[in-house]
């Protein structure tokens, strides 16, 4: 099985390999060319800023567990005095 | 032993819960308590039981009556006390003796040896064909334990992990800065290992035991980059894995579990994994 990292290495080398064919082939005037590695690890940072702050915006939150955890607690703890099990002074 | 309960050939399913432990006096009571609450009912009368046409078999007692279920699954409770030095064990045979020491097994060790041996050794212990780890402090909640089931019968998923961040999950007690690194962790995740799961560093999850075997074996990191490996290992490998809603409740308030060196620690892990898996 091919590890991941080779994976990953093979996707870069064959996007390097594209990026010099168009180098080469100067359909696009090789100043832009040039840049267009640039531009890709800009736009990258970008998606990856974008994602981190819409998934901060839409973290999933869940005030209401913690009052019901808080009842699963105090339920336990009453089941289990009555029961005989010491768990103590908490 | 194990071996021979596992080709019993009738099709039981049986749930082992590796529960680690250290200086949990309070929550193993507790947890145990809900445990058996979520996972069996009494009081349900099933004279018009139905079995459900969802393609559930019958193997783990679930069935319907009306649009409730009814539940009865086998398992055992497992737990990994590393020496705690609060009277965890004292609590635990407590529990023992009100429901059974078949249903409850003490499998101590003699000091705190890490999460992972913790794993492989409550392991050895394991007499059901699933596993489930889950933490002790009640950050993960027994109530989620039907849904775990119920997703590996209906998809015969290798492994179902809990996820905190889909709709229907969630977490309460982590302030801005704990969900931006959270969600920036997870991004960076993403995108370099590409691992197929929302969240990667949840601890909470269901395996198919021989799976489980499979992957521990092959796993050397430690704390969550552990949890994380098993994951993506399991991926590579080409495992069947399926998620389910979780909530998770931090309880410890105050604390910062996140410093620096963790953050370090992560970065580590990530390139490690990367290169390594």
């Amino acid at each position: 099985a091919m590890k991941h990292v080779v994976k990953i290495l093979s996707l870069l080398v064959a996007v390097s390999a594209f990026w010099i064919v168009l180098l080469q082939a100067a359909i696009v005037p090789q100043s832009h060319t040039w840049l267009l590695p640039i531009y890709f690890v800009v736009s990258l940072g970008c998606y990856g800023l974008l994602m981190v702050g819409i998934g901060i915006m839409q973290f999933p939150t869940c005030p209401q567990e913690a009052v019901l955890l808080n009842h699963d607690i105090a339920e336990a703890k009453d089941f289990l005095s009555t029961n005989g099990i010491d768990i103590g002074t908490y | 032993m194990a071996e021979e309960k596992e080709r019993k050939g009738d099709g039981k399913h049986k749930y082992s819960i590796i529960v680690p432990t250290y200086n949990e006096r309070l929550n193993i009571a507790l947890i145990v308590y809900l445990i058996f609450k979520h996972l069996r009912t009494s009081g349900l009368v099933i004279g018009e039981a139905r079995f459900c046409n969802l393609g559930i078999d019958s193997s783990c007692g679930w069935l319907i009556r009306d649009e409730s279920f009814c539940l009865d699954v086998d398992f055992e409770i497992i737990v990994v006390d590393d020496g705690s030095p609060d009277g965890t064990q004292e609590i635990v045979k407590q529990l023992q003796h009100l429901y059974g020491e078949d249903r409850i097994l003490l499998r101590a060790r003699a000091k705190k040896l890490g999460l992972g041996t913790a794993y492989i050794h409550g392991l050895k212990h394991a007499t059901g064909d699933f596993v489930v780890i889950m933490d002790a402090d009640l950050s993960h909640h027994p109530k989620y334990l039907p849904s775990f089931i119920k997703k590996q019968l209906e998809t015969n998923a290798s492994i179902v992990t809990g996820t905190r961040y889909v709709k229907g999950g969630g977490v309460h007690g982590w302030n801005l800065m704990r969900k931006l690194t959270s969600r920036g962790a997870n991004v960076l995740a993403q995108t370099l290992l590409w691992p197929g799961v929302s969240d990667l560093t949840g601890s909470f999850r269901l395996y198919k035991k021989s799976v489980l075997e499979d992957v521990i074996s092959s796993c050397v990191s430690k704390g969550y980059v552990f949890q994380m490996e098993m994951l993506v290992r399991a991926t590579r490998k080409g495992y069947h894995i399926e998620e389910v809603p979780i909530t998770f409740v931090d309880r410890v308030f105050g604390t910062s579990k996140l410093g620096g060196s963790e953050i370090v620690e992560y970065l580590k892990g990530l390139v490690y994994l990367l290169l390594t898996t």
